[in-house]
């Protein structure tokens, strides 16, 4: 549990939106969707080093703004028939806020 | 052995049709059925259509297989191959193959196809006596190819041409005999026919016209030796090939007491006289007519998916049909009625020394057929304008000559896709050569455009090699490619409405947000697609402006951040400059915020103002503060600039104040959303220094008032604008101009420019709503004013602390300090 940071009150996420965390390091997407499902991915489209953070989010899915390659929040991978993969972080809500995991 | 109690789906039929409406159903609801499926062949699906290539040398069977047994057992399928069905028991739903094997089924879907005819003719069943149907046909043709001589074709259509040409290039020596006065009489007139038969006689094939077979004659070895004809004259033949047309294969549905006529009759669900039972492609009989190419297939298939997945709201109404010949090196293209009658018109484009001949048949002001021999290069857009019915009246002086929808930047000015090389770049965006587009059509067995662009992304971008995709596209697939009717084209694949529907729905039943639009049109995706939310946001505020809320996540993110997303993550700030005149106090405040920020570039843009390049996206609310300047949209699907030249005030020929008109449009319609960017431009004098007639609306200023002009385009595809008219004052400028805003705002789909909009409504609609209509014109122009009464400038409102969460990122100082979830050492919003 220790490696468990947190992020910040689910609210402060719109649904359907994002934010962008920074460990001083990278750039981490974290997504909540329509359901309040939140994921959080690396900030790097596969395709173009695309921010992922700015695409449109649905069901659980983002589009990157660039070139529009669609990246599965659950996995991390490009939906077919694209090909590659963005790092997945483990995600986790309690009692309202979010806390991400980057170990 | 799974014990779950799904309907039972069992589909007879291995073919094309068959497996594309289980793979639309799999795309609806990949759950709902049990699927089993028979086939009377031992091969997976293959695609018949390319068996042409196979037989001619270029391709393999490997090449054409669209869906390989694993594909089957990966979706669940349980496959019954080299069975073919003998029995359909309706009363105890089942049906019962050849060898004994059974299956139970709650649905069932018949795609039985076609048989060839066999002509009734004495030798008939002689070994060496073949039809041109599948795998085994065309493996017996190849076999044969390289033991004998000689081969004679009975059939001179689409696919006995196809096979003549196949066994010729394997060696053989081929005649075709065929009934009628002239070759593919059922796609041809007499002149293409002609010529189509000169090409191909210059590549060694032989003809017998009017030839009615009599006999076909047995040698020594009991093969066939001979054909004689009922005239009395014999040619040799080692083989024969009957290619005489297809007959609906109706045995085991008329045997099953299911209504047949000449078909499988369905209604427009693809639903036979008896509910469980459905039936689609070459088997059927829909309103009278069965269909033998595969795209009026693939369209079926679509439609009887979506009824077995209970969603029942498509129909299928018939399909206007074209062909395509594949013999390499002969391009031939044949749509609709192509003979015409006495209430038609001919237009005829003939130069038999080059090898082309055209000629569209007009039917009251629309394209009714046509048939393009040598010159194939504008049959899908012709075929695009016949399926729309689209009015041809003003494009009829270039018709003939002009290519409309193929852009003219990014692949050399090439507008022929046939005399391409492989490594010819087609698609200027993302890099994709010729070659490849062809691989993936082949290896994926794409059909249609979108497939093309998902799995290439050529023509994904500005999609200005469009029109060469698609020409690419139907030289690879033939017959089997037919362009989307854009009338009838779902928004996205999110549903099966159309951008006219949903809009409809939406004023009609007063919708107010995407949740409810998509909950009251049942939308099959939770909450939609990048595609179809912004077309949605923007359908909801334009119909009801004052109770609509912008939907931020909705926006693409330069609409929701206001600024334009750079290559690298960056973005870019374009303040707006009326009429592109500034001050030096203003460009003082550029200057200071250019430097406080350390802002990498600054640039004159095309639609003369100043943009600040690669700003950080944190920093865009202080530097917009600091600029206190209005936003100039030019990240927006909206108005954009109004481009003026100097005018009256200074130039010594300018003749009318063309500055302080542009200044005037731009203040009254700044902040105004679009399907699209909108540009104007306002000239002083007929030199047109401010290029208006490229532009969405063009205002010439002459002598005596003003010439509007709209519809423009300076970009992908350059397109001239069209006269709408011309006006006395600057007050009747923006009431006209301020009406074929809100005209486009209203009826234009999302993402169409004004020239796409007026292409498709026609301009004597648009004058008709703007020039003719004077009432309807101030109603008009009353509804934009209001709409934009309640826009206030983006920058501001976030500058005040609106959306501040889109701006700000989540920092932490190191990646192991904060620990145990405690959120002290996390700041919001501190300096890089």
């Amino acid at each position: 549990m220790s490696d468990w940071l947190r992020i910040c009150p689910l609210e402060d996420i719109p649904r359907l939106g994002s934010r962008v965390v920074n460990n001083g390091d990278i750039d981490i997407a974290v997504f909540r969707n329509a359901e309040d499902e939140i994921f959080a991915v690396d900030d790097r489209c596969p395709h173009k080093g695309g921010p992922l953070s700015q695409g449109i989010v649905f069901d659980r899915r983002v589009t990157c703004p660039l070139h529009g390659m669609t990246i599965h929040l659950d996995t991390g991978e490009a939906a077919a028939p694209d090909k590659g993969c963005t790092h997945k972080y483990r995600v986790r809500l309690d009692k309202g806020d979010v806390y991400l995991n980057l170990g | 052995m799974t014990t779950t109690k799904k309907t039972r789906l069992v589909v007879i039929g291995n073919g094309m049709a068959g497996i594309r409406a289980l793979e639309e159903l799999l795309k609806l609801a990949p759950d709902m059925y049990d699927i089993t499926v028979f086939g009377a062949e031992p091969h997976g699906n293959y695609n018949r259509i390319l068996l042409s290539p196979v037989l001619a040398g270029e391709m393999t069977i490997k090449d054409i297989m669209l869906n390989d047994v694993d594909w089957y057992a990966q979706n669940g399928i349980t496959l019954h191959l080299n069975k073919t069905v003998t029995q359909i028991d309706r009363v105890r739903r089942k049906v019962i193959a050849a060898d004994g094997t059974e299956a139970d089924y709650d649905r069932l879907l018949l795609a039985t196809g076609s048989n060839p005819v066999m002509l009734p003719v004495p030798g008939k069943e002689l070994p060496g006596v073949i039809a041109y149907r599948d795998i085994k046909d065309t493996g017996e043709m190849i076999e044969a190819a390289s033991h004998y001589r000689h081969a004679v074709v009975i059939g001179g259509g689409l696919l006995g041409l196809e096979a003549a040409n196949g066994l010729k290039l394997r060696g053989m020596d081929v005649t075709v005999a065929h009934l009628m006065p002239w070759l593919m009489e059922r796609q041809l007139d007499k002149t293409a026919a002609q010529m189509l038969q000169a090409s191909l006689e210059a590549k060694g094939l032989k003809f017998k016209l009017e030839k009615q077979t009599a006999e076909l004659i047995a040698g020594e070895s009991g093969r066939v030796s001979a054909i004689r004809f009922k005239d009395g004259e014999t040619l040799p033949a080692d083989l024969v090939v009957m290619a005489v047309g297809i007959r609906p294969n109706t045995g085991l549905a008329e045997a099953a007491g299911l209504h047949c006529d000449r078909g499988v009759v369905v209604n427009d669900t693809m639903q036979t006289y008896d509910p469980r039972i459905y039936a689609v492609g070459e088997c059927v009989s829909h309103r009278g007519i069965s269909y033998g190419l595969v795209a009026p297939l693939f369209e079926q298939a679509k439609v009887c998916a979506n009824h077995l997945a209970q969603f029942g709201i498509s129909r299928y109404t018939g399909s206007v049909t074209s062909t395509k010949l594949k013999v390499t090196g002969i391009d031939l293209f044949s749509a609709g009625d192509f003979i015409g009658g006495a209430d038609a018109e001919e237009i005829v484009l003939s130069d038999p020394a080059a090898g082309v001949y055209k000629k569209l048949v007009i039917k009251d002001d629309k394209i009714a057929g046509g048939v393009l021999y040598g010159d194939t290069t504008d049959g899908s857009w012709y075929f695009q304008l016949l399926r729309n019915g689209q009015n041809i009246r003003e494009l009829r002086n270039h018709l003939m000559f002009g290519q409309n929808h193929l852009g003219n930047a990014g692949h050399q000015g090439r507008s022929n896709a046939a005399d391409l090389p492989d490594d010819f770049e087609v698609c200027g965006c993302n890099g994709v050569c010729k070659g490849a587009i062809v691989k993936a059509i082949k290896e994926k067995g794409l059909f249609t455009l979108e497939d093309v662009r998902k799995h290439t992304r050529a023509s994904s971008s500005c999609g200005s090699c469009t029109g060469l995709v698609e020409q690419i596209l139907s030289s690879v697939v033939g017959g089997a490619y037919a362009p989307q009717d854009a009338s009838k084209k779902p928004m996205c694949g999110c549903t099966e409405y159309t951008h006219e529907e949903v809009r409809r729905a939406i004023r009609k039943d007063r919708l107010l947000s995407i949740p409810e639009t998509l909950r009251f049109m049942e939308w099959k995706t939770p909450n939609g697609c990048p595609s179809c939310r912004p077309a949605l946001n923007y359908y909801l505020m334009c119909a009801f402006p004052h109770e609509v809320h912008d939907d931020p996540r909705s926006r693409f993110i330069n609409e929701r951040a206001h600024a334009n997303i750079q290559k690298d993550g960056s973005y870019s700030v374009i303040p707006r400059m009326y009429g592109g005149v500034t001050t030096p106090a203003e460009l003082r405040r550029i200057a200071e915020v250019a430097e406080k920020y350390r802002v990498p570039a600054v640039k004159v843009t095309g639609g003369q103002r100043i943009g600040l390049l690669g700003v950080k996206k944190e920093s865009l609310p202080d530097i917009w503060r600091d600029l206190d300047m209005p936003s100039g949209h030019a990240y927006g699907k909206a108005l954009r600039t109004v481009k003026t030249c100097v005018g009256s005030e200074w130039c010594r020929f300018g003749v009318r104040d063309s500055t302080a008109l542009g200044i005037r449009l731009e203040k009254t319609f700044e902040r105004m959303w679009a399907p699209h960017k909108t540009k104007l431009a306002v000239s002083g004098c007929p030199r047109n220094c401010a290029e208006a007639t490229i532009k969405d609306v063009g205002i010439v200023g002459v002598d005596s008032g003003w010439e509007i002009y709209i519809a423009g385009n300076g970009g992908i595809k350059a397109e001239v604008c069209a006269f709408l008219v011309k006006v006395g004052t600057q007050d009747e400028v923006l009431e006209y101009v301020g009406a074929f805003m809100q005209l486009y705002r209203e009826e234009a789909h999302y993402l169409d420019r004004t020239v796409h909009f007026v292409q498709r409504a026609g301009l004597d609609y648009v004058k008709r709503r703007i020039v003719e209509d004077a009432a309807g014109r101030r109603a008009l122009y009353a509804q934009l004013l209001d709409a934009l009464s309640v826009e206030k400038d983006p920058w501001a409102e976030r500058v005040s602390g609106v959306e501040a969460q889109e701006f700000r990122t989540i920092r932490f100082f190191g990646k192991n300090e904060t620990k145990g979830g405690s959120n002290e050492r996390l700041a919001e919003n501190l300096p890089a």
